[in-house]
């Protein structure tokens, strides 16, 4: 990991892309049992058909964490001090989720410089699926 | 609607082993090839005093409640409509693997919005460790879907 200088950084610098593979109903069966998070409606198409919904559909929560890789990929982890998304669109099956990060603010707080990150995935059509935020620490 | 009296609620707190095998699993599952979250030798030369919790991952542990449908038991929620609406995690101390996580979540807002048929649940969830220090907060918006 290249070590990521808080001085040399600007407002408008964005993260190296990182961009999955489709992705597969296996992925999110892994996802599933890997997150612990059991709702039928993201591996059952049974369930999902009977809830209204045309097919089983990616955790928003898979996603976040992808987005979660294109950071951690670039600070260490122990430098993240708030991560937030909103899930604006639903990612389906098939889906090739692409991670994009700025810089949009850099900032002083609790005694140390901050940056400020814009985040957000989108499909193979550019549709925007997530947006979030994430704040990185520099301390001294 | 959802019966607004349950904003300010506690659910039961509960406690989570952050296991490695889990960390393993769940690297997997997000495609993610860094060491760090595999392998302690290589977290450590890393800077980390042992494998991290990765950030998404305090939301897969408030899973391990002992009734993960607490909440939606509480508030007479059908599982079929609930979507994840936003997600928040604020870090206060790094977490690793060995920890035993404490949780303790409460309703902290529910709302309408489009004339009832979306309702938002929130959810806040703060996060301590084995020695009483403060993990995290977590904030879980949920969007049921109405009619």
């Amino acid at each position: 990991m290249t070590v990521i200088n808080y001085d040399s950084l600007n407002v408008g610098d964005r993260l190296p892309v990182l961009t999955t593979r489709p992705i597969s109903r296996l992925d999110l069966a892994l996802y599933c049992g890997a997150s612990g998070d059991h709702n039928p409606i993201h591996v059952d198409i049974d369930f999902a058909k009977g809830a209204g919904m045309p097919d089983v559909f990616a955790h928003g929560m898979l996603s976040m964490a992808f987005l979660g890789r294109l950071v951690t990929n670039w600070v260490p982890q122990h430098q993240l001090r708030e991560y937030g998304v909103r899930f604006v669109a639903i990612t389906h099956v098939g889906d090739e989720i692409t991670c994009e990060g700025e810089v949009v603010e850099k900032f002083e707080q609790d005694g140390e410089q901050r940056l400020k990150l814009a985040l957000t995935t989108k499909n193979q059509h550019d549709d925007i699926k997530l947006k979030g935020e994430a704040v990185i620490g520099f301390p001294g | 609607m959802i019966d607004t009296r349950f904003i300010g609620a506690a659910l039961p707190e509960f406690s989570a082993d952050v296991e490695a095998g889990r960390l393993r699993f769940f690297a997997k599952a997000i495609g993610q090839d860094d060491a760090v979250y595999v392998d302690e030798a290589a977290a450590r030369a890393a800077g980390f005093d042992g494998i991290p919790v990765p950030p998404t991952f305090l939301f897969c542990l408030e899973m391990e409640a002992p009734n993960p449908a607490a909440l939606r038991e509480m508030l007479n929620i059908d599982i079929g409509r609930v979507l994840h609406g936003e997600q928040q995690f604020i870090y206060h101390a790094p977490a690793y693997v060995g920890d035993r996580l404490t949780f303790s979540p409460k309703v902290a807002d529910i709302y309408a919005k489009k004339g009832g048929a979306l309702e938002f649940v929130v959810r806040e969830t703060r996060v301590t460790n084995q020695r009483g220090e403060q993990v995290a907060e977590l904030r879980c918006v949920t969007v049921v879907r109405n009619g």
